[in-house]
């Protein structure tokens, strides 16, 4: 199936450069307030996370990884349609997508 | 290992990160910057700004773009599958046909909506 | 190339999910042809498939002792009693949910096809949920489950509470998958494998990068705790449910959480039996603190909704407090069932108590405050005495299916306490906080029966749907109540060759 190849950086590489951008997706989550950064950096973790799949699909010589990045990014396009939809639709009635001010609710 | 191969290309970005870092900062740290509400002000070919800089977009093409990123991304599914069509044969053909019916209605469910016409 | 025999397929064994799963494909398309003043037919639909759907459960059900337990799709599918027992409940919970909605969204002028079609999404990824044995499965389960949750709390077009919650939901929504995801790369790392059995398997002998599996759950568990609105991932849970529409809010109170649990429950025990320890403690903690916050802020709401968000807070800390006796092997099948138990009384009742909610809110979605209970048992006696077992039944107070359930949770943590005396500890702040929470139950039956309220107030009326709903989950409740050992032998036995 998959192929040795001699000519990569070792997987643990990866795995540091995987864990780096979810740390970053992580940080821009939580210090954005734009909606739709917000949302980027979210994307940014689950491609941290499918890199870190392919590198260890890489490792094993073993295709279950390589699958799972299929289906995660699948799941990221039908999150992308959802998300987006709502983010215009907020747009629409608050001219702003600024989560700050999404506060009607208090409590 | 030919990780070194990789070296020209890593110079090149740390060259281009910096350089391009010190063009956008330049001017901010030599020059003066003395900001007044007009220099602040969107420049509209030096007309008095009228309404709000940020235009109001057309939703429509918002919409296609979705719908398009939806079908294109699935794609990936049927990419691996050409590859091995012969190897697969029949369990490969019924689980596709099932994959694109999936597929199918909801092409129906957005053709009925409505979401593809663009008048 | 191998190619998948039928026999490893074993569609058979998942038929009732493969059924729903057709059958909403199928709704999607016919809907659009049903014009739009006649969407009540749209639900009914959907109800006749969850009700084929739960044909097709039952002769499983009933076929389930003499066959046992099978696998699906090569592994990756496992129907046991654990995943029986959970279908059972998501089919039961969808069916009440879209009565609710039938009488609630035409008054609120929302009502559009899409809903329903969305509540069987839901259940279809639910069910996978309760089925998954790898977690590739686990993983599309929950997004199937999540995406259209996010839809339905912004189902309000244009109304800004609805569509903040829908917002609120889908980014925090996103960001825990996001943790999941990884949590699953780092597992995948660590054992080489995504199958729940493969990943004890080499736990129990060398794993390859033990530390990397071990963070891994930690993430998965941070991921799941979101869905399942535990401290301290619950601070979407009020914004949320006060947003949403109400019949959105009730059906999601429950669905979500029980799916969350399912995969929870069933991550930690199949997979990770070798870290007990670890998850245990971590598990223990995070009970402890759900049920403080959630009983604790949950007396000073003054909104029925965000009452009940933080009430299903407390209520996920019970259910923790079951899957914290989960971490010893012997005890992993008893405790098991005690969550399965809770999961089944708290479905019925928090729906029960939401069904209310929606009979006494206006037309325009206000109607909701503490305060408008007041005087209900005088104008809607039926209703305040439904919302009367209700209460006592979230409170855990005798005669009602909460108080067994209760019984069950904290019993089997008592069972575990000789082995630890943290499970001591976290069954006696369970006691504990379930009287902290009489106060706030109970200041709604106050309300209800020792105040007078606004004589001209004018209810909304309950339709036949509605009615049915409050009809099935009061009985429901009740008989849950009474007739405890009956069903707990059922999710006992459900779970005999599970697990």
């Amino acid at each position: 199936m998959l192929q040795e190849t001699t000519f990569l950086a070792p997987t643990s590489w990866y795995v540091i450069l995987s864990a780096t951008l979810f740390i970053m997706g992580m940080a821009g989550v939580l210090i954005r307030r734009n909606a739709i950064l917000i949302f980027m950096s979210v994307e940014l973790m689950l491609n941290s996370a499918n890199l870190a799949f392919v590198a260890f699909a890489r490792s094993f010589m073993d295709i279950t990884g390589q699958v799972f990045v299929f289906f995660v990014i699948t799941v990221a396009a039908a999150e992308v349609a959802v998300g987006l939809a709502l983010i215009v639709a907020i747009f629409r009635t608050k001219q702003s997508i600024d989560i700050d001010e999404l506060n009607t609710m208090e409590g | 290992m030919l990780i070194e191969q990789y070296l020209p290309i890593a110079i090149l970005l740390a060259i281009a990160i910096v350089l391009s870092l010190i063009v956008v900062f330049i001017s901010r740290i030599m020059g003066p910057f003395r900001p007044t509400a007009k220099k602040l002000s969107p420049y509209e070919s030096g007309m008095t700004p009228m309404g709000p800089a940020v235009r109001r977009f057309p939703v429509k093409f918002y919409l296609v773009a979705v719908l398009f990123i939806l079908f294109d991304v699935e794609v990936i599914f049927l990419l691996p599958y050409s590859i091995l069509v012969q190897d697969l044969g029949v369990y490969g053909l019924i689980t596709v046909s099932i994959f694109l019916t999936v597929l199918t209605i909801g092409f129906i469910y957005e053709w009925k909506k409505g979401a593809l016409e663009w008048e | 190339m191998d190619i998948p025999t039928l026999e490893s397929l074993n569609l058979l064994a998942v038929l009732p999910a493969i059924i729903l799963a057709a059958y909403t494909g199928l709704l999607l398309v016919v809907d659009l042809f049903i014009p739009n003043e006649n969407k009540q037919r749209t639900a009914l639909l959907a109800i006749l498939g969850l009700g084929a759907t739960g044909v097709a459960l039952g002769v499983q059900i009933n076929q389930y002792s003499a066959i046992g337990d099978q696998m699906a799709f090569g592994g990756l599918v496992i129907v046991d009693g654990y995943a029986l027992f959970l279908q059972g409940i998501f089919l039961l919970s969808a069916i009440l949910g879209i009565l609710m909605a039938m009488n609630y969204l035409p008054r609120r002028g929302i009502e559009r096809g899409e809903y329903y079609s969305l509540i069987l999404f839901t259940t279809v990824g639910s069910m996978f949920m309760a089925l998954a044995n790898d977690l590739m499965v686990v993983f599309v389960a929950l997004e199937l489950l999540s995406i259209p949750l996010y839809v339905l709390s912004a189902f309000i077009r244009d109304d800004p509470g609805s569509e903040e919650a829908g917002m609120k939901y889908f980014l925090l929504g996103a960001f825990s998958s996001a943790f999941f995801v990884y949590g699953v790369a780092l597992i995948y790392g660590g054992t080489g494998t995504t199958s729940l059995d493969g990943v004890a398997a080499v736990l129990a002998g060398e794993a390859l990068n033990l530390p990397l599996a071990l963070v891994g759950m930690g993430l998965l568990l941070v991921g799941l705790g979101f869905k399942v609105a535990a401290f301290p991932f619950h601070m979407w849970t009020p914004d949320v449910y006060q947003g949403a529409p109400t019949a959105a809010t009730g059906f999601m109170s429950v669905g979500a959480k029980v799916a969350g649990f399912a995969a929870l429950i069933r991550v930690l025990v199949t997979a990770f039996p070798g870290a007990a320890q670890a998850w245990g403690l971590l598990v223990i903690a995070i009970a402890i603190l759900t049920m403080i916050l959630g009983n604790v802020t949950a007396i000073s709401q003054s909104n029925a909704k965000r009452m009940l968000a933080y009430s299903s807070i407390a209520h996920a800390g019970y259910i923790l407090v079951a899957l914290s006796a989960a971490q010893f092997p012997e005890l992993a099948q008893e405790a098991s069932s005690a969550a399965l138990f809770y999961m089944l009384t708290y479905t019925i009742t928090n729906l029960g108590a939401f069904a209310v909610v929606m009979a006494i809110e206006k037309d325009d979605g206000s109607g909701v405050e503490i305060e408008d209970f007041a005087g209900l048992a005088k104008s809607r006696p039926a209703v305040a005495l439904m919302m009367l077992i209700f209460m006592l039944s979230l409170t855990g107070l005798p005669v009602s299916a909460g108080m067994v359930g209760k019984f069950f949770v904290f019993g089997v943590a008592i069972n575990a306490a000789s082995q630890s005396v943290w499970l001591a500890i976290v069954a006696i702040v369970g006691v504990l906080t379930s009287v902290v929470s009489a106060f706030y139950y109970m200041r709604i039956v106050y309300m209800m029966y020792m105040r007078d309220g606004d004589e001209e107030a004018e209810y909304p009326a309950i339709k036949p749907a509605l009615g049915t709903a409050l009809a099935v989950t009061g009985i429901g409740t009740l008989v849950l109540g009474f007739l405890p050992t009956l069903l707990f032998d059922a999710a006992q036995r459900a779970l005999i060759a599970g697990l």
